[in-house]
């Protein structure tokens, strides 16, 4: 095995066995040191590890309990009580504590974002991987279904995938994953496709080793740079997809839930009297998905030097 | 070219056939009766007989989807739930508000998306390039809702330069002929109705005009940087033409080109961001129409979006990929 | 009567993050009137910076240009950009390497041709049209009056360079540089478009500076030649003298590179080793050094002028070359 392991050129840049600059120095690692010297890289990758810790950690940081309602007496029609000792940031209009529907608003986008491209990812994997993996009949058919998928505007699907399943969560997760599918399945595809033709897959083809080890063993890890930069960038477009559903009234029926989309459209109401409402869940959503952006950006740029701009 | 349209009409009708199975495999799926999931809240035994009927769920299933794809191909798309008002009807009186939303955020975008593209990518490095490089990636992150939200709240009830809401001032007593607002008061030739319908058209453009614009400009920077390291820039310079000839006939002209082919694929995006503007304008469009009814499980008026809007989509990306191939002519030959 | 005089050109690209890199280092030449002038050297030896640099089409922003490029007597580096476009395509004109880019891709031919004749001359639309038409017939395009109509995929990569030439010699310019012009072809073609073009120029009476690798190339076509070595001149010489009488060890390797047809049988090619980046800055000696059989310790002595032979009593009277151990004096010894 270790000689045909010499003929795949391993690891993001393979795909063209471009050298990667340092010497001695295997592309992963030079990807990541690489990634290191990118300001904005680390930008997002921050971003990104303070969204994910508190995600995490929201029962731990949040002062009460999201959605409660609890000080809904304080509320009148015309104001919201604002910062006080109890609640940092204030209230929101169904009187729970701005600054926990917040940071739970970070969980149920991680959640949803996470799981959602989770599926997408996987679903659009697999149909790229027999697409391009086998080709023939297979690639034609399984491409005609993707082009059906990406013929329909992703709200459309999601909008009809969360009518069909209700109005809960799950139906936001798989709402968002049907529209990465095709996303995925093109991408892997176009990856299998182009290594197909390239030497050393013919060599290893020489060799005598069979498709499947060849697609999985030497091919699929060659596309798992671009996979991975795909997917960070997907998660910064479903925290949006995310907040855009829940925003067009999906998901959870409670309208005092914590999800950032919906804290948006109940502040519109009250947009005169407390602009807070709508500025600090839509500037969660904006810095989180920024963060994605930068850090996908940086991870193409690390992996593929040549495509910088 | 013609077997470019052929094949392309011949994928939507695929996608419809789909599309209709879909849909009618969903209202099957539905939990209890259907015809009182059709009904929904508002279902009496009378109303829920009248449906088996005239829906024939009484009939064979198969029978029952021939029923519905006939009725389709007869443009019946069922009425809604809430209004009881025909789907058709509402989406031809709301739909030009729609579009002239998507229009004006379109050319919004390409006015000023083209121009500072172009501008950036010869500046390259310059202030104006690193502003339009960052100012392309807020647009990307910054979700449409809130930006939509944000400029109404600074630029109309702060400021109070632009109206909050609506397409029209409602005491402006306006002829509609085509229903687009700021066309209507061209041709009837009241100036005050067409100038308070561009008024009230300002901000959401503005809104929903940040995703195509932030994506016109990055293309159309990262178009003109490729075509101005082409060897053929250079044989015009050789040739001694006038600098404003090369940018023009040389440079521009052939970065347009990868920038006109992803207006068709903004079709969906600026789809989806009218529908979420439109909320926050409460602007009459069939984007609130679909809030409704998605809030409200309104099932004919989401079945009837759902094929409507797969038309729309299909059909501009057709219009898009032919008259790309009138602009390249190395598409209008192969 | 001397058209064009280039007198100790030097450009310099810098880049941030890198170190200052001199691609030409001083070149000196001139070319005639209806004279075609060579200059040969490998790639990376500064033959198409020093094309580019006399048809001011170096970048601007990384590249510095000093010397003198003196055209009909006025110093083209020291024009204004609008001067130097009215000269570019009327009285200067180039082909260049690659067909297949140089052409714009979604202008017909027609409107490629006639927009320098328009630019340049005051035919109007149709004379321009009809024009275009000729020059297209001139070069050698079949079926003229339907290939202006079409774009530059329409042809193979022969006839675009074809069409290139047309665009070249349309203002009928008193100078043409071709940079490469076959080099990007089949090796059928090459012969055809280089017959093509060197018949074109000679019919007109215009010089031309022909660039080049191939000294097969240059014993077909020119008058005189340069050869380059990193930035360089390292010889010039008429063709006669060049081929008979080699100086310069790098010529001399270069030629013994060249296949030819009279070669005893059984004598071998001789590649010269290594490449141009293997190089000695030409301030300490002579930049050819580490790859020359014939170096010594005097190569690596400092700089080198470029002399003509006749210093040493009883040897040949040569032309300029710059080294120190000639290879013409070799024979003699």
């Amino acid at each position: 095995m270790t000689a045909l392991d010499a003929l795949t050129p391993a690891g993001p840049d393979g795909a063209a066995g471009a050298a990667t600059g340092e010497d001695g120095v295997g592309p992963w690692q030079s990807a990541w040191r690489r990634l290191r010297r990118n300001p904005a890289g680390i930008v997002g990758a921050v971003i990104v590890l303070l969204f994910v810790l508190v995600a995490a950690a929201a029962p731990l940081l949040a002062p009460y309990k999201p959605a409660t309602s609890e000080w809904f007496g304080q509320v009148t029609p015309t104001s919201v009580p604002g910062p006080s000792a109890e609640h940092v940031l204030g209230l929101d209009s169904f009187g729970s504590d701005l600054l926990t529907q917040l940071l739970y608003g970070a969980r149920s986008s991680l959640v949803i974002g996470v799981v959602s491209t989770a599926v997408g990812l996987a679903a659009g994997a697999f149909l790229g991987i027999l697409a391009g993996g086998i080709g023939g009949k297979v690639d034609t058919v399984v491409m005609r279904v993707v082009d059906v998928l990406l013929s329909i505007p992703s709200l459309l699907l999601a909008v009809s995938v969360a009518a069909v399943l209700g109005r809960n969560s799950w139906s936001i997760m798989l709402a968002i994953s049907a529209a990465q599918v095709p996303i995925f399945a093109r991408l892997l595809r176009a990856s299998l496709l182009a290594q197909r033709g390239q030497d050393y897959v013919v060599a290893l083809r020489s060799l005598g080793l069979r498709r499947r080890s060849i697609v999985v063993g030497h091919m699929l890890p060659n596309s798992l740079g671009p996979v991975l930069v795909q997917a960070t960038l997907t998660l910064a477009t479903a925290v949006i997809e995310v907040a855009a559903l829940s925003f067009l009234g999906l998901g959870d029926p409670n309208p005092a839930v914590a999800e950032w989309g919906r804290m948006l459209v109940t502040a519109q109401a009250r947009l005169d009297q407390a602009p807070h409402l709508a500025l600090y869940p839509g500037l969660a959503i904006a810095v989180t998905a920024l963060g994605f952006t930068l850090l996908g950006e940086a991870l193409r740029e690390a992996l593929d030097p040549r495509s910088s701009r | 070219m013609l077997t470019l349209v052929v094949r392309r009409l011949g994928l939507l009708v695929v996608v419809l056939f789909g599309l209709s199975l879909l849909l009618f495999a969903w209202v099957r799926a539905l939990p209890g009766d259907p015809a009182r999931a059709l009904l929904g809240e508002k279902a009496t035994p009378a109303g829920i007989a009248e449906v088996t009927r005239r829906y024939g769920f009484d009939q064979p299933i198969w029978q029952q989807y021939l029923t519905y794809l006939g009725r389709l191909l007869h443009g019946d798309f069922g009425s809604s739930i809430n209004t009881g008002e025909p789907v058709v009807k509402t989406f031809t009186e709301r739909f030009p508000a729609t579009i002239e939303l998507s229009v004006a955020a379109l050319l919004l975008a390409i006015v000023v998306g083209i121009p500072l593209g172009y501008l950036a990518a010869r500046r390259r490095g310059g202030w104006l390039d690193n502003l339009v490089v960052g100012g392309s990636l807020l647009g990307v992150v910054v979700p449409v809702f809130f930006l939509a939200v944000i400029l109404k709240y600074v630029l109309a009830i702060e400021l109070g330069w632009f109206p909050t809401s609506g397409r029209q001032n409602a005491r402006i007593d306006a002829t509609h002929i085509t229903n687009f607002y700021v066309l209507d008061g061209l041709l009837t030739r009241e100036w005050d109705a067409s100038w308070d319908a561009v008024l009230h058209l300002v901000l959401p453009a503005l809104a929903l005009g940040s995703i195509p614009l932030a994506i016109i400009v990055r293309i159309t920077r990262a178009s003109v940087l490729d075509v101005l390291g082409d060897d053929h820039v250079r044989t015009a310079q050789a040739k001694g033409l006038p600098r404003s000839v090369i940018s023009r006939r040389h440079v521009l002209r052939n970065a347009l080109l990868p920038v006109s082919t992803t207006l068709g694929l903004q079709a969906g995006a600026l789809l989806s961001g009218a529908v979420l503007t439109e909320t926050v304008f409460s602007i009459n469009g069939i984007g609130s129409y679909l809030f409704d009814a998605v809030t409200q499980l309104d099932y004919p008026v989401l079945q009837g979006f759902i094929l409507f809007i797969a038309v729309v989509y299909a059909l501009v990306n057709l219009v898009v990929d032919v008259s790309y191939g009138f602009i390249d002519p190395r598409v209008r030959v192969s | 009567m001397t058209l064009l005089e280039v007198d100790d050109l030097r450009v310099t690209f810098s880049r941030k993050g890198a170190p200052d890199f001199t691609a030409v280092d001083g070149v000196s030449f001139d070319v005639d009137a209806g004279e075609v002038v060579g200059l040969v050297g490998e790639s990376g030896c500064g033959k198409s910076v020093t094309s580019l640099a006399v048809m001011g089409l170096l970048p601007q922003r990384s590249a510095r240009v000093s010397g003198a490029v003196r055209f009909d007597g006025t110093d083209l580096l020291r024009a204004s950009a609008g001067q130097l476009a009215r000269r570019r395509g009327k009285d200067l004109a180039m082909v260049f390497q690659d067909p297949m880019t140089s052409l714009n891709p979604v202008l017909t031919l027609g409107r490629q041709l006639t927009e320098v004749l328009r630019t340049h001359t005051d035919l109007d639309r149709t004379a321009a049209k009809k024009e275009a038409v000729e020059l297209l017939g001139r070069v050698g395009i079949p079926d003229p009056r339907r290939r202006v109509g079409e774009y530059p995929h329409q042809l193979s990569g022969g006839m675009r360079q074809r069409v290139l030439i047309a665009i070249a010699l349309a203002c009928s310019p008193r100078l043409i540089i071709a940079d490469e012009p076959t080099t990007a072809l089949d090796v059928t073609i090459q012969a055809q478009v280089l017959d093509l073009l060197t018949g074109l120029v000679r019919e007109s009476g215009t010089a031309m500076v022909l660039i080049t690798h191939d000294l097969g190339v240059v014993a077909g076509t020119c008058d005189r030649v340069n050869v380059l070595y990193a930035g360089k001149v390292v010889e010039q010489a008429t063709r006669g003298e060049l081929f008979a009488r080699p100086r310069h060890r790098y010529t001399t390797g270069l030629l013994a590179a060249v296949p030819r047809v009279d070669a005893p049988e059984g004598t071998a090619l001789q590649p010269v080793p290594g490449t141009v980046r293997d190089r000695l800055p030409w301030t300490q000696g002579c930049a050819f050094a580490p790859r020359c059989g014939a170096a010594d310790d005097a190569c690596r002595a400092g700089e080198i002028a470029l002399e003509a032979a006749g210093g040493i009593e009883g040897g040949p009277s040569g032309h300029p070359a710059r080294c120190v151990h000639p290879a013409d004096l070799e024979v003699s010894r």
